[in-house]
């Protein structure tokens, strides 16, 4: 394979167009760098890329050859193998199992030919300098073997382009320097690598070549040393603050929530913190807003705060003015703290309830006495409930899951606020709601600050963290790395700090 | 899920069909109908079949009952075969071989099933077995335990004479009592007992925070943790209140067969099931109600109770069951 180019490539999803005419080619020896803000239409492209969507406009061609993929079975078989994070690796299976599966070398009178797998395997593996068991279940493995073996099993598959998706969002310094020198090798041996990375020093420790996506479009494609970091970072965030954001006015008043010296576990198990020496204090009427890349340890924070984790966060925290130790929801439901996570369907609602029993599901103590429910009481909050919050339904007993996104996502507001809080802890408060919802979401969240009550606001829309923020804390890697006031934010400082760049360049 | 309008009078049929109540009623409408026409000479239109299905399926309704709480917690409780076991042999023995007041017998017996429930609830609740794991040991075990304080006997009122003659003590009023019928014998007490059952289930469930507790754990569990949920104490309620039901089907079960047998209630934990299932009751949990569960037990009540009346054999009696089981699950999926 010499070039393979994508021209004049869109898609769209439920009306929405996600890509718009993008054109790019990958050459054979380079690492090209696809980057982009959450959303641009960079995993959309390379999942047509890898033969995933199958539905696209505009074509593809492998050396001036027009090809269309129907699966990724298809697209591994003209050589170009996605590396997702453990998604096509079976945890109980062996190392050998892994790297061939659903492509066994075939044995004299059927089945597989596993002396000659586990020869080929112990080939593939010495050239990516890899010293593992082949017999071991990959399961006790750590992340970053597994990756390996991902990558071994795109070569086993004669792959010519290998596409990584954010690869090291889940290894450490020293797994992701391992990981570099076996991109390094594979671009002397001639493949092309599609790399997706977050992380400045990343592209421009490994990019030939960049291409930036924004708002499913290709805005530019350039030699790396052609495209500064200040001029990615522009490329990428370019657009305009839109105007549909209510103007806000912030009067902080007294100190409502302090945090000291915390450090928070990480909930996956490790013996690590997710979030280390963290602190600061917020004020009522304030909105707080947290920015940082995937795993800067943002919602560990706000979890570790609301007493979800399994094991008990470190530190010193005052609440109103007492000290309060976050040790479980209920208990810091009772102390006025709300959180609202990041994904509605998985830990916001019980979708197979009514939205009745949904909008109570928090403040239940309140409509049940002695553990008596009152149902009068708690029809009539939940219908104030769906007033206030303008939620449309048939009927309050209709269950949760049948309501749209945006109805889903005001129902868990209306669920939080009925708990009396004074401190919101909002996780991606707008993640998946259109622009009218989100409105009204920003209108009601001025509201409640106006009333004294503080939030903690985490989005990765930047647009949406500068127009809500009276201050923006921004993480990386578990520590808050710096604060900016709200004159000073702007879309780059915060793109740079989250990066892991402090000051200006 | 089809937004596609169809014909009105065709949504409506649609959304009754849609209604879990409804639609198990359906089911056992549709096993009435198959007794009315298989009416064995009439005797299905006699009350006494009635009352003796409604007494034959009480025990079975008892268990299922607590196995409606444990499986809408998303859970599934297979001990309660032999915990009823066990609690059979327990109040056997207090009462007939050494007999104890009922007054301590029934709060022991009762308590001793408790505890089995809490046991699994523990295992499930605390250290995170699987529902299915941590009952399937206590099942084991809990027959293990009826065999080791039976001695492996059935525990009756007999005992030896000094001259080693055989003889039997007066069973105690407890379980004439228990095994009457009221009403000029036209109602079992075990049936009473059913129904008090069902209305305690019922009471916990629609009516006591807890029962909102146990809807919200089976339908996220995360969702309700991070909203204050105790899921593990509402996990502990709900096997120990299945525990607490074996031990009630287990005194009625010993007053019926008037003795304690070690392996009374073998395979009932899969009746139990079956009557949760066959109601609605959703098997993934978050969804159903004991209403669902009284209809089941009605329904598979029915069933056998026709079957037998028209002196189908065991064998046939026991595939139809199981492709009326099928039947009636699939049935409970239409509307998806």
């Amino acid at each position: 394979m010499d070039e393979l180019r994508m021209s004049r490539i869109g898609k769209s999803f439920g009306g929405g167009p996600v890509l718009k005419d993008v054109t790019w080619e990958l050459r054979p020896g380079e690492v090209h760098v696809l980057a982009g803000e959450n959303g641009a239409g960079k995993t959309t492209l390379i999942k047509i890329l890898a033969g995933v969507y199958t539905q696209y406009e505009g074509t593809i061609e492998i050396d001036s050859r027009a090809v269309r993929f129907r699966s990724p079975q298809d697209a591994a078989r003209l050589g170009i193998s996605a590396i997702h994070q453990d998604t096509s690796l079976v945890l109980s299976m062996n190392v050998v199992d892994n790297i061939f599966l659903g492509r066994e070398l075939p044995a004299r009178g059927g089945g597989a030919d596993f002396g000659a797998e586990r020869r080929r395997a112990r080939d593939i593996l010495a050239r990516l300098g890899l010293d593992v068991s082949l017999t071991e279940p990959l399961g006790s493995f750590p992340v970053s073997v597994r990756q390996m073996i991902e990558i071994a099993k795109a070569l086993a598959f004669e792959a010519q382009v290998l596409v990584m998706d954010e690869p090291t969002s889940a290894l450490n310094d020293m797994e992701t320097a391992r990981l570099f020198e076996i991109v390094d090798g594979l671009r002397a041996a001639g493949k092309t690598i599609v790399f997706i990375s977050h992380r400045l020093e990343e592209i421009y420790r490994l990019a030939d070549r960049i291409t930036v996506l924004r708002d499913g479009r290709n805005v530019v494609t350039a030699a790396a040393s052609d495209l500064p970091a200040d001029r990615l970072v522009t490329a990428m965030v370019g657009r305009e603050i839109g105007q549909h954001f209510p103007v806000r006015k912030a009067a902080p008043g007294r100190t409502l929530f302090e945090v000291r010296d915390l450090f928070v576990p990480d909930p996956s198990g490790v013996k690590a913190w997710a979030v280390e020496d963290a602190g600061f204090d917020l004020r009522a009427g304030e909105i707080l807003g947290f920015a940082g890349l995937q795993g800067s340890g943002k919602s560990e924070l706000f979890r570790g705060l609301f007493g979800a984790l399994s094991s008990p966060v470190r530190g010193r925290v005052v609440l109103d003015g007492q000290a309060f130790v976050p040790r479980s929801p209920a208990a810091s439901i009772s102390r006025g703290l709300a959180l609202l996570t990041n994904d509605r369907k998985v830990s916001g609602l019980v979708l197979g309830l009514s939205v009745a029993r949904n909008v109570t599901l928090a403040s239940l103590p309140a409509f049940s006495p002695r553990g008596w429910l009152r149902e009068g009481r708690e029809r009539e909050a939940a219908a104030a409930g769906v007033r206030d919050f303008d939620i449309r339904v048939r009927s309050i007993d209709q269950e949760a899951g049948t309501l749209s996104g945006g109805n889903q996502q005001k129902l868990v507001f209306a669920k939080w606020l009925a708990t009396g809080p004074n401190v919101l802890l909002l996780d991606e408060p707008t993640i998946g709601v259109d622009i009218g919802a989100k409105l009204e979401i920003y209108r009601m969240m001025n509201r409640w600050t106006s009333e004294g009550k503080g939030i903690l606001l985490i989005t990765s829309e930047l647009p949406e963290l500068l127009a809500m923020s009276d201050r923006i804390l921004v993480m990386h890697r578990g520590r808050i790395l710096t604060s900016l006031d709200r004159a000073e934010a702007t879309q780059e400082s915060v793109v740079r700090a989250a990066l892991g760049k402090v000051g200006h360049a | 899920m089809t937004t596609s309008a169809s014909a009105p009078s065709e949504t409506r049929v649609r959304r009754a069909l849609r209604s879990s109540a409804l639609r198990a009623l359906a089911a056992l409408l549709f096993v009435l109908l198959i007794g009315v026409l298989f009416n064995a000479d009439g005797a299905f239109f006699q009350w006494s079949t009635h009352r003796d299905m409604l007494r034959h399926i009480s025990v079975f309704g008892i268990l299922a009952c607590g196995m409606t709480l444990v499986i809408i917690t998303a859970g599934i409780d297979l001990a309660v075969g032999s915990v009823l076991g066990f609690t059979a042999v327990l109040f056997a023995l207090l009462s007939l071989q050494l007999g104890w007041s009922p007054w301590v017998v029934v709060p022991a017996v009762l308590g001793a099933g408790t505890a089995c429930g809490l046991a699994s609830g523990t295992l499930v609740a605390r250290f995170r077995l699987q529902p299915f794991i941590a009952t399937l040991a206590m099942m084991v075990f809990a027959r293990g335990l009826a065999k080791w304080i039976s001695g492996g006997r059935k525990i009756s009122s007999a005992f030896q004479a000094p001259d080693g003659a055989f003889q039997y003590r007066e069973v105690p009023g407890l379980f004439r009592a228990i095994n009457s019928k009221l009403f000029g014998g036209n109602i079992a007490v075990v049936t009473l007992i059913f129904v008090v059952c069902v209305l305690a289930a019922w009471i916990i469930l629609a009516r006591l925070r807890t029962g909102r507790h146990i809807m919200a754990v089976g339908g996220n569990e995360e969702a309700a943790r991070l909203s204050g949920v105790p899921v593990g104490r509402t996990k502990l309620i709900a096997y120990g209140f299945s525990g607490l039901l074996c031990a009630v089907a287990g005194i009625c079960q010993a007053a019926q067969e008037q003795q304690g047998d070690p392996e009374a209630g073998a395979t009932y934990e899969l009746t139990a099931i079956a009557i949760v299932v066959i109601g609605g009751t959703n098997l993934m949990g978050g969804r159903g109600g004991i209403g669902l569960t009284l209809i089941g037990a009605m329904t598979i009540g029915y069933l056998e109770k026709i079957l037998s009346i028209n002196a189908v054999g065991e064998a046939t009696r026991l595939m139809l069951t199981g492709l009326i089981i099928v039947g009636a699950v699939l049935f409970q999926r239409v509307r998806k």
